[in-house]
């Protein structure tokens, strides 16, 4: 017969919190497992009254939501916790953010409402839907970069190949791309040509990466940009279209608070 | 002069790379401090992986004890992996610091933690990245001064013309005085000297705690034995002592424990219960070169658990020690802990136990409430004959009562570790393992009515070590070794009631060769290591970059004039008289008492542990004016709010602090 834990069970989630957080500067280069191990330990540091899973070994109820690629900067990170004791979201995202290394941040901490009782609730990750992507070109004239895109933008289709867990996979960058463009780096800087790329990608699957764009960019418009692109999500949420733009994820969470 | 940072030129290589937060630094509770206000500052070194380096403790409590101190500071630097190195090679980015990125070569010393003799290869590749020249003899005044540690250091001959340095012993208190002698060279403008590099060297071995290997002359025999080593000016000592710190709560480093970003292979925090151990395991070098023991009180351990968890956040503390059952004070140590953080999610865990140390209330402690998986015993040899032999006195009686205890109280895997080509050791004695795996799970299905037992078989070969009563053994040849886990695997097979119940897990017996060579080494085996690192040696101890071939292939080239080979460093047996390459490196052991200790071996005489005997006089205590510490104290751990501190400040409801 299987052993079960002696005791009572954990006690049960109370009060659920969303957390935005970015990663940013040289801890851009933290994986997402990397990021997992340092926001629980930061839990336990800032005291947060986690609310456990139950079992032998009882893991603080956190879920992940489209973690960005090792390499690759953000703005825009969420997470959900679940809490046995109820907290103040302005304190606990203070605590946290102190709790953690520099650059990794939390920038806001907003509380879930629950809908009432028996409405099914679709789950937070859905509600990201795409992201913004801003790539920084060093070495590369905006020009130069503006062909590149119209030629992308142009193509049915952009076959791209990336290595993955299962093999090399080979998928459409295209389709998946709402908006893209590009110009010069902001004035006042005067260390060489620079273009930056904005980027909006629909979350699909398999996911399409700024990465892919890059490789679809250089088969299909030449673009070789002499040293590493820097990458930083500055947004994912609910995507507009028609407008090619992406809302704030948490809106519908502030708006139930402040209702 | 400022010192820049090379990150900006690291930065573009890190995205192809594997696993780059291992070179980002920024770990919680990781210090940079202001080059420009310090005048003695340290790169420490860990010469493996980050993963493996990151969580080494002595390098966590030198970097503390350091950092804490005045106008000193000390920054830690890891082996780069290969794919890292080429693209350092290329874009001619020297060998940088993980904490402020700053070059190696920048630094006045570098200090190197040497745990195992399969990181000299590391050592070489980062010299060659920082700049430095391979040879203490080629380095002048704008070179740091590279000094060795770690329990290898107990003999660096082979690696002597590399470093500058050794420091035997515990650190804490040794690197603080070479800070002063660096100093007081520098306020005497030893730095702007023609032979400035010189006289600082000289200043060290003054101390008589820093051995520098090139003050030394080694002559030798024609048949290939050493026949002196003496010093080569005055007022260098004979013999260089190692450094011993007395009273542990004096010293509870670390007490901000790093926690790093990256996957490592401690995912705990640790606390050292004692340092040093007597119970006289005549293989166990680290046994032997930590005497005496100095147990750190009850007291101390509970408030560095208290302090180092609310600093870090970990989840499981280690109780760490050579043998942490022995602590006088274990039963309400770890009873006492367990109270404190009883359903806080934090676990305990005492790595090493000795089998006849163990009980069930200590076990059922350290797993309140948690999962029962697996229990490690080490009876390291097969058969009571070859346990006396090595004086790891554990009878199969106490073996077989212990794991009753332990199947009984719900654990269902038992691993037992063991050591093959012992002194002495026969096919037989290494069979009876097989025997004994066999009782194991025969009793766990006797007591447990169930057969979901298992037992994991762990063994690899032994290498005699420095400083310890086999120092003068010869070492089983490897072909000898891997015949004899052969013959073992078969006889655990070949029992169909029991084969499937029991796991086997070895080491071939190549690997220790090398290691061997390496640990009983003397001068003239660096240019085998050289010829190694030439030939692309990088990371031995990990056994997908490891070449015995290599090694092999580079003696044969670096020992052609010489009259010796690696069989002649290895399988070889010596007598009393003969040099070792480690004698004038003082452990504080009697060479006579460690002879008479290889003399009862081979006659299966045991010796006891001091700490419950009369002193059987090792010589360590006299020699080095140091005694046994140990308790009982008598205090208990009170009980404490743990880890809920802050807590009031993110409740909902309570006041907000900034109003308090």
């Amino acid at each position: 017969m299987a052993r079960t834990p002696e005791g009572p069970p954990p006690p049960p989630t109370v009060q659920r919190l969303r957390v935005h957080y970015a990663k940013r500067g040289r801890l851009r280069f933290s994986s997402h497992r990397d990021f997992q191990r340092a926001f629980e330990r930061a839990l336990r540091r800032a005291a947060v009254p986690m609310a456990y899973s139950a079992g032998f070994s009882p893991h603080p109820k956190v879920s992940y939501a489209g973690a960005a690629p090792t390499g690759v900067a953000s703005e825009a990170e969420y997470l959900e916790i679940g809490l046995a004791q109820r907290c103040d979201p302005g304190r606990l995202r203070a605590a946290l953010d102190r709790s953690l290394p520099p650059d990794l941040d939390v920038l806001e901490v907003v509380e879930v409402i629950p809908g009432p009782e028996n409405t099914k609730v679709a789950p937070f990750a859905d509600r990201l839907e795409a992201s913004v992507w801003e790539i920084t070109l060093a070495g590369v004239e905006a020009g130069v970069a503006q062909r590149a895109v119209d030629l992308f933008l142009a193509a049915e289709r952009a076959e791209v190949s990336r290595m993955t867990k299962n093999g090399l996979r080979t998928f459409d960058a295209r389709a998946a791309v709402v908006a893209l463009s590009a110009g010069p780096r902001a004035a006042g800087n005067s260390e060489g040509p620079c273009a930056i790329l904005r980027l909006v990608v629909r979350h699909v699957t398999p996911a399409v990466r700024p990465d892919d764009v890059l490789a679809g960019l250089r088969q299909i418009g030449d673009l070789a940009p002499p040293s590493a692109p820097a990458v930083v999500r500055l947004a994912q949420g609910p995507l507009d279209e028609p407008a090619g733009t992406v809302s704030d994820p948490l809106a519908p969470d502030r708006d139930a608070v402040g209702g | 002069m400022p010192v820049e940072s090379l990150f900006a030129r690291l930065e573009p290589l890190l995205s192809q790379v594997q696993k780059p937060i291992q070179y980002v630094g920024g770990e919680l509770n990781s210090t940079v401090k202001d080059w420009d206000s310090c005048d003695v500052r340290w790169a420490l070194m860990y010469p493996d992986a980050y993963e493996v380096g990151v969580p080494n403790q002595g390098v966590m409590i030198l970097y503390e004890v350091l950092n804490e101190a005045a106008r000193t500071l000390a920054e830690r630097t890891y082996t780069v992996w290969p794919d890292l190195e080429s693209l350092m090679r290329e874009h001619q980015v020297p060998a940088f610091t993980v904490d402020a990125h700053r070059p190696v070569g920048a630094f006045d010393v570098l200090g190197v933690s040497f745990a195992t003799e399969l990181g000299y290869t590391n050592m070489l590749q980062t010299l060659q990245l920082a700049g430095i020249p391979r040879r203490s003899a080629d380095r002048d005044t704008s070179h740091p001064v590279v000094i060795a540690g770690g329990h290898s250091a107990f003999n660096p001959e082979p690696v002597a013309e590399f470093i500058d340095a050794a420091v035997l012993g515990d650190g804490e208190q040794a690197v603080l005085e070479i800070s002063d002698v660096i100093r007081r060279w520098k306020a005497d403008g030893g730095p702007q000297q023609a032979d400035g590099r010189a006289d600082l060297l000289l200043r060290l071995a003054r101390t008589g705690g820093v051995y520098v290997p090139s003050l030394y002359d080694v002559s030798y025999l024609p048949d290939g034995r050493i026949q002196r080593v003496a010093p080569n000016r005055p007022g260098v000592p004979w013999r260089v002592t190692k450094h011993t710190v007395m009273n542990l709560d004096e010293w509870p480093y670390p007490k901000k424990p790093l926690v790093p970003l990256a996957e490592s292979v401690h995912e705990r925090m640790s606390v050292e219960i004692f340092r040093g151990c007597t119970r006289g395991c005549r293989f166990c070098q680290a046994g032997m070169i930590t005497r005496p023991v100095r147990e750190r009180s009850i007291t101390g351990v509970g408030e560095m658990v208290e302090k180092g968890l609310q600093a870090t956040g970990f989840e499981e503390v280690g109780l760490l020690s050579l043998s942490s059952a022995d602590h006088s004070e274990i039963a309400p140590m770890t009873k006492g802990l367990a109270d404190r953080y009883e359903g806080t999610q934090t676990s305990l865990s005492l790595p090493s136990t000795r089998v006849d140390a163990f009980n069930i209330d200590l076990a059922n402690e350290l797993t309140r409430g948690g999962r029962r998986s697996g229990l490690t015993f080490a009876p390291e040899g097969g058969s009571e004959r070859i346990r006396r032999v090595i004086n790891k006195m554990v009878t199969e009686e106490d073996l077989i009562r212990t794991v009753t205890a332990a199947y009984s109280a719900g654990w269902r895997q038992v691993k037992l570790y063991f050591m093959c080509g012992l002194p002495t050791e026969t096919d037989e004695d290494v069979l009876q393992i097989a025997d004994l795996a066999k009782r194991v799970i025969a009793t766990g299905r006797e007591v447990t009515g169930s057969r979901d037992i298992r037992c994991t078989v762990s063994i690899g070969g032994f290498v005699p070590k420095p400083h310890t009563p086999f120092q003068w053994v010869a070492q089983l040849g490897h072909r000898e070794t891997d015949a004899r886990l052969a013959k073992l695997r078969d006889a655990l097979r070949s029992d169909k009631a029991f084969a499937k119940a029991i796991g086997f897990r070895y080491h071939d017996g190549k690997p220790g060769i090398v290691e061997g060579l390496l640990s009983r080494g003397d001068r003239r085996v660096g240019k085998v290591i050289e010829g190694v690192y030439e030939a692309g040696g990088r990371f031995d101890g990990w056994s997908e970059h490891f070449s015995f071939d290599r090694w092999m292939a580079a003696a044969d080239v670096a020992l052609a004039d010489e009259p010796v080979d690696v069989d002649w460093y290895t399988v070889r047996d010596r007598d009393h008289t003969e040099v070792l390459p480690w004698d004038h490196l003082d452990s504080g052991l009697d060479r006579d008492w460690l002879w008479e200790d290889w003399q009862d071996a081979l006659s299966g005489e045991e010796v006891e542990d001091c700490r419950w005997t009369p002193c059987f006089d090792c010589g360590v205590c006299p020699q080095m004016g140091t005694e046994i510490q140990v308790g009982p104290t008598g205090k208990t751990l009170i009980p404490l709010t743990v880890l809920g501190d802050g807590r009031d400040e993110v409740l909902a409801g309570s006041a907000d602090p900034a109003y308090r």
